[in-house]
């Protein structure tokens, strides 16, 4: 990357003027303090290099002097936005269609995950369903077993939903190798995406084929080669659980489980059975290997927990963060994402110093329970090493822990539900790095 | 968190879905449209018409075909169908888990469906749904008895001649059971 812009120094009384306003070391800034003093004039202070070396006269580019493209019928990304890609592996030569592609969370704003863009994590690889011969089929502890078609369920009552959606295993990285990989946000932590989903919920069908007195789990499996199947308490089914048949609007992906999932909100990603086929009502979870083999975590003593399911609270700074390049000294945003499964995001404190003292992030308004939220702070940088951190609390009071905190609590062998904080280190250069601190 | 809020779903609606029920005077009972929220377009069936197609198996059984197996006949089955990726002993290879051997005290620990799985019942249910990944369920409910025997006596748990079946595979005796803490009710 390029260092031309960089080392502009602040003028004495602008730096001052910014450091008055520190609300922890190393540069954090109060949003508000810095709206008042742009007014006040510093706001030139990160264009004033651009208009300087666009001192010229405008020319008025070719796109301006001719008709663009036609209307489309679906559209695609600006050909110049192309790079924005899920982070995928070389396909699996052993078990075809078995992997994950992650989002690039780095690459993204806001909290809405783009349908192109969410991850995917697959047991047997994306099957392609004709939904005029899918079958929901619901039955076990009912009073009568019915089965749905993919028309009936489009009749029915639906709800429209924000939620996050994470892999029990997302951030596994960091949990226990022995040292920080180099990552991206989104190669590290991209197992984790946000979406509207809206569908029909799961009370209504059970409600509908009536459940027997005494069953207090549902199974279910999907009908993908895999056919895979995971177990939820009947409280939560009838609680929020609903049948997604459209996410952002479209009618759900292959990769989530065209053409209808189980949306399981604020639970770890594997619950949420796509493909859905089958809902049976008993009386215990079936064990099956994504809830014995898989998906259960093992401790130090050599016990292991078992259906962990709400995802904890956990944060992760986007910007600037991990293979990136600060190229500019001055103020920056520090932004990224918080969420939590067991309610909504109430605070989010960020570090510059690695952990010694912390500021508040702003929160965007638009904060919902069991989705992604977006937090700002602004930043001062000047050229020296820091590590960026942040931490979340639900709102349920749950604080998210340290790394070193979550790595105490498991077996080395352990990868699942990681919420640990996130520490970025940013060299003397601006190079941003993945460190344990 | 959210409840299930039936005040918002219009009397209209529930109302229409009750006409349409006596309109075509379904299978359906009055009752059960009127409980629901929906419009009632379940088709009814019979659990019988589930049979083979509902390969769920529970710890207790549940769900076991008709069939029995046992290791000596289940090793022919399983150098066949499953060695070449999971190894003559079970011990894995470059991207594929060992299903036998492995302890959960080594550092770091290995957790195989011998070591760590808490219920036999995991296997025949895995394996008859999602094993081996090019062909799933192409084995017959007795090939999968037989496999399920070998691959527990690899880990030493079952006998080469022991008989498993929809009674015996309830009691096999995995070595890690006991050691799981439920936290399903923490949600
Ligand atoms: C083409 C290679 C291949 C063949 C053949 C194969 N498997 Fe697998 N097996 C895999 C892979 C890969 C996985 C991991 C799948 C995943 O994680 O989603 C796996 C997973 C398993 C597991 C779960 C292991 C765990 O720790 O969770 C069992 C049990 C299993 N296989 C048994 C069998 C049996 C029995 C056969 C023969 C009938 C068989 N496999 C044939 C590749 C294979």
């Amino acid at each position: 990357m390029q260092n031309k812009n960089k080392g502009e120094p602040l003028r004495s009384d602008e730096r001052i003027a910014l450091l008055n306003d520190q609300v922890a070391g190393n540069g954090l800034i109060s949003r508000r303090h810095l709206l008042g003093l742009s007014l006040a004039g510093a706001g030139g202070l990160v264009t004033s290099s651009v208009l300087a070396a666009d001192a010229g006269l405008l020319t008025r580019p070719a796109w301006s002097m001719a008709p663009g493209r036609d209307p489309s019928e679906y559209g695609n990304p600006s050909s110049h936005a192309a790079q924005i890609k899920r982070l995928a592996p070389a396909p699996n030569a052993i078990s075809p269609g078995t992997g994950a592609s992650r989002t690039p969370l780095h690459l993204l704003q806001g909290t809405i995950t783009p349908n192109s863009l969410h991850f995917e994590r697959h047991h047997s690889g994306v099957p392609d369903i004709d939904p005029a011969q899918h079958r929901l089929v619901l039955h076990g502890m009912v009073r009568q077993p019915l089965e749905f078609s993919y028309e009936d369920l489009l009749a029915y009552p639906m709800v429209s939903r924000v939620h996050f959606l994470e892999c029990s295993g997302n951030s596994g990285g960091n949990s226990s190798g022995a040292s920080a990989s180099d990552g991206s946000a989104g190669s590290i932590h991209g197992l984790l995406s946000c979406a509207e989903w809206t569908g029909v919920r799961l009370s209504t069908l059970l409600d509908e084929a009536g459940v027997a007195a005494g069953a207090s789990w549902i199974t279910a499996t999907g009908a993908d080669a895999a056919s895979l199947g995971r177990s939820v308490p009947l409280d939560k089914a009838l609680r929020d659980v609903i049948i997604a048949l459209y996410q952002n609007g479209e009618p759900i992906r292959p990769e989530q489980g065209y053409p209808m999932r189980m949306f399981v909100p604020g639970w770890e990603g594997n619950v949420s059975v796509k493909w859905l086929t089958q809902i049976k009502v008993t009386d215990g979870p079936a064990n099956f290997r994504d809830e014995t083999s898989r998906y259960t975590e093992l401790l130090p003593d050599g016990k292991s927990l078992q259906f962990t399911y709400p995802m904890g609270v956990k944060s992760v700074i986007t910007s600037p963060s991990g293979q990136m390049m600060l190229t500019r000294r001055g103020l920056h945003e520090v932004t990224g994402l918080a969420w939590s499964g067991s309610g909504s995001i109430r605070r989010v404190e960020i570090s510059a110093d690695g952990g010694r003292t912390w500021a508040d992030a702003l929160i965007d308004a638009d904060q919902r329970e069991l989705a992604l939220t977006r937090f700002r702070l602004p930043w001062l940088w000047e050229g020296a090493e820091a590590v960026l951190q942040s931490r979340a609390t639900d709102s349920a009071g749950n604080v998210q822990p340290s790394r070193a905190a979550w790595v105490a609590q498991y077996s080395p062998a352990n990868r699942y539900h990681f919420n640990g904080i996130q520490s970025w280190a940013v060299s003397a250069q601006g190079e941003v790095k993945n460190v344990y601190a | 968190m959210f409840t299930p809020d039936r005040k918002r779903v219009s009397s209209r609606f529930k109302s229409k879905a009750l006409l349409l029920s006596l309109a075509v005077g379904g299978l359906l009972s009055v009752s059960a449209v009127m409980a629901a929220d929906g419009p009632g377009l379940g088709k009814p069936i019979d659990e019988s018409q589930l049979q083979g197609w509902d390969l769920i198996v529970q710890p207790d059984g549940t769900g076991l075909p008709e069939g029995s197996g046992t290791a000596a006949q289940g090793q022919a089955v399983y150098e066949q169908n499953c060695a070449a990726c999971h190894g003559m002993k079970g011990e894995g290879s470059s991207g594929v888990p060992a299903l036998a051997g492995g302890s959960l005290t080594t550092t770091p620990p290995l957790m195989t469906a011998g070591s760590y799985w808490p219920h036999a019942s995991t296997l025949y249910d895995y394996v008859r749904r999602a094993m081996p990944p090019l062909a799933p369920k192409s084995l017959s409910n007795t090939e999968v008895y037989q496999v399920v025997a070998y691959v527990l006596h690899l880990h030493g748990i079952v006998e080469r001649d022991f008989v498993l079946d929809r009674a015996s595979l309830p009691q096999v005796k995995m070595p890690n059971s006991g050691n799981f803490i439920d936290r399903s009710q923490v949600q």
